[in-house]
């Protein structure tokens, strides 16, 4: 009889699991798999894998869907994958090796640690497979071109909308989410270099660090408002750090009171702008650095000139442009 | 390992003969001792510490990983560890927003259905631990794993958020009792923890459960050979701590108003870190629900008051570190004079 009801158990939530994923159309992660089209259709299709610094965030999941715009424009295969988490330097390389394995035609790959994937791709430039860095870019003259955005500039930008939301003076925080990272730290410094230079009469009185985890970066904001009670504005440098602060200001019950200022999008990011729990946010182009990494692949695979850098550009938007064909076209829910 | 010394310190304190009643009351005097002076020394540092907002920030940001402690001392009771708590919760809360939010179910039925899909994943680590015979600690490191890809499957890897109207996010956030007593506004979330306490409190100290627990974490072999159908009462202690974790994942989607499938991992060893600064032996055998709780509080209060203090956050780790070594080592030492 136990043993029934056991076996009753396991099966229910086994068909409950499925079914989920079943009403959800199954657009799981397909680790290895290629996305795109099958593999035997035309079995010389060009073959590109794009190793990412993460594939959970909705930020790279915006990546993933510009890159397979791209290979269906132009009539390729990728694979897409990347860590867990952005710490996951080593995972990332066996992740790298096992892509060059594959004899790919191009590569997209955006480093964890510039340092640690050299050896690597200098053996895929020997094998003369081009590499195209993306997001943060490669420490290194290997990659053809790197299609990124200009973190320390689209901090600054947060800068300038956070003076002058606050008019000019007063204490801010800033939750960052990480000090290691080359976007966490070039994010952080763009936001504190552009108020130290600029506006003398800001104070940012402390910078916390909560993995761009949720939970832990609301319990942070909440401890920064607590430590430094007349706070007026907020800077939260990635969707989860901005979130956690909105929680804060939310849970203590200072909305309008604090002027957050977040940066990326995702549902919650929009909603909180809509309705003016925060003042507005930066949004980078992750559609567009997933596209021009698997078009700038292609070109180079044709042999045609890339551009070495591209600037795939960021925007400030809030609650007067949000709706704007210009903004709709770079945040994703 | 630091599992061996502690075993060898139970035996020379003679305790593993008594293990039905509550031992280790000096213990937990101790750790809320220690509770308090923390609370005086941040206190005394800044006027920004002991404010009621604070204090009900502090109580809100240890609900999830208390509950998730409070779940784990019943395992690590046995002698035994449940790495998969921190993935689980994670996979509870998923699943909580697949019925509230795709299959559009009445919030309590979702309510219920996350937490049961936290007491299946128990009860599949239970049945594996104790009929395949596959150590805890392997056993659900593989639940950990499982648990984590499922929830990114079954999300599809993007966040599921509750929609405003269904009222989900009041279940952690709202604040009942300040209906009732203006002012005073501790959010559900924070009840919900303590009644979770005050449950666990009574099935571990007064329920069969409970003494079977303790029998077990004492003695495996002495308990089986008493009759008792050891293999049984495992899978019923794994299946309370997936219950625990289950409700965790429901508080925690509702303080988030959403279910995200990337969080969770490493949130299992601070659970075992609060289990252990409240005196509970990794050993098995000895341990409290209060302790936990004061444990879980120890942890919050510590991390709080360091960052009201505005000290650098690497070097709140290390802080932490260190005191959990410390409280570890004052248990060891008090019970080796005895």
């Amino acid at each position: 009889m136990k043993k029934i009801t056991v076996t009753m158990l396991v099966m229910l939530l086994t068909i409950a699991m499925l079914s989920a994923c079943a009403s959800k159309g199954n657009d799981g992660k397909g680790g290895e798999s290629p996305s795109k089209g099958s593999t035997n259709a035309g079995a010389e299709k060009i073959y590109i894998p794009i190793i990412s610094k993460g594939f959970q965030h909705q930020f790279w999941q915006a990546v993933k869907a510009g890159a397979e715009k791209a290979a269906k424009e132009f009539n390729v295969e990728i694979t897409f994958e990347g860590p867990e988490t952005e710490s996951q330097v080593d995972k990332q390389i066996e992740m790298l090796q096992a892509a060059l394995d594959k004899k790919p035609s191009a590569l997209g790959f955006a480093a964890l640690d510039s340092q640690a994937s050299i050896p690597l791709l200098q053996k895929a430039k020997d094998a003369g497979i081009p590499v195209i860095a993306f997001d943060s870019g490669v420490d290194s003259d290997i990659p053809l071109a790197t299609a990124s955005t200009d973190n320390l500039a689209a901090a600054a930008l947060a800068a300038d909308k956070m003076a002058e939301l606050i008019g000019g003076e007063g204490e801010i925080g800033m939750i960052v989410h990480d000090q290691t990272s080359v976007t966490g730290a070039s994010r952080r410094d763009g936001f504190k270099k552009q108020i130290e230079d600029k506006y003398p009469n800001i104070k940012i009185v402390d910078i916390q660090y909560g993995g761009g985890d949720h939970l832990k970066s609301t319990d942070l904001a909440k401890a920064i408002i607590q430590a430094h009670p007349n706070v007026k504005g907020f800077f939260g440098a990635n969707e989860g750090s901005a979130i956690g602060v909105i929680n804060a200001v939310t849970e203590l019950k200072k909305e309008g009171k604090i002027v957050v200022v977040g940066f990326d999008s995702g549902k919650q990011q929009i909603d909180a702008i809509k309705s003016g729990k925060m003042a507005g946010a930066i949004t980078q182009n992750p559609v567009g650095i997933g596209y021009e990494t698997v078009k700038a692949a292609v070109q180079a695979i044709r042999g045609e000139k890339v551009e070495s850098v591209i600037d795939t550009g960021f925007y400030w938007y809030d609650k007067s442009n949000i709706d704007s064909d210009e903004i709709k076209a770079v945040i994703y829910e | 390992m630091k599992i061996q010394n502690d075993t060898g310190a139970v035996q020379t304190g003679g305790k593993r003969t008594m293990p039905i009643i509550k031992p280790g009351a000096m213990q937990q005097v101790l750790a809320f001792a220690s509770l308090v002076i923390l609370v005086l020394v941040f206190s005394f540092s800044s006027p920004n510490f002991f404010q009621f907002t604070n204090i009900v920030g502090i109580l809100l940001s240890t609900a999830v990983i208390g509950v998730l402690a409070l779940g784990s001392t019943f395992v690590i009771i046995t002698g035994g560890i449940d790495l998969s708590v921190g993935t689980v919760m994670t996979l509870s809360a998923i699943m909580t927003g697949v019925f509230i939010t795709y299959w559009e179910l009445p919030v309590p039925l979702g309510i219920v259905g996350g937490i049961m899909t936290g007491a299946i994943c128990g009860l599949l680590s239970g049945t594996i631990i104790s009929k395949m015979k596959i150590p805890p600690f392997i056993a659900t490191l593989a639940m950990m794993m499982i648990a984590k890809g499922l929830a990114l499957v079954i999300s599809g890897a993007k966040p599921i958020y509750f929609k405003e109207e269904t009222g989900y996010s009041k279940l952690a956030l709202d604040s009942a009792i300040g209906k009732f007593i203006p002012g005073f506004d501790i959010p559900n979330g924070v009840l919900i923890f303590f009644a979770a306490a005050i449950i666990g409190g009574i099935i571990l100290s007064k329920t069969i459960v409970g003494r079977y627990n303790f029998a077990l974490g004492s003695n495996e072999e002495a308990t089986r050979l008493s009759g008792i159908n050891v293999n049984y009462w495992k899978i019923v202690i794994y299946t309370i701590t997936g219950t625990f974790t289950g409700l965790a994942g429901v508080l925690m989607a509702s303080r988030l108003n959403s279910a995200h499938p990337s969080l969770g991992s490493g949130y299992e060893l601070e659970a075992i870190a609060a289990v252990v600064l409240g005196g509970t032996s990794l050993s098995g055998g000895k341990g409290t629900i209060v302790g936990t709780v004061i444990g879980a509080l120890i942890m919050s209060v510590l991390t709080n008051g360091l960052r009201i203090l505005s000290v650098p956050q690497e070097w709140q780790t290390v802080v932490v570190g260190i005191v959990i070594v410390l409280a570890v080592y004052a248990d060891i030492l008090r019970r080796r004079k005895k």
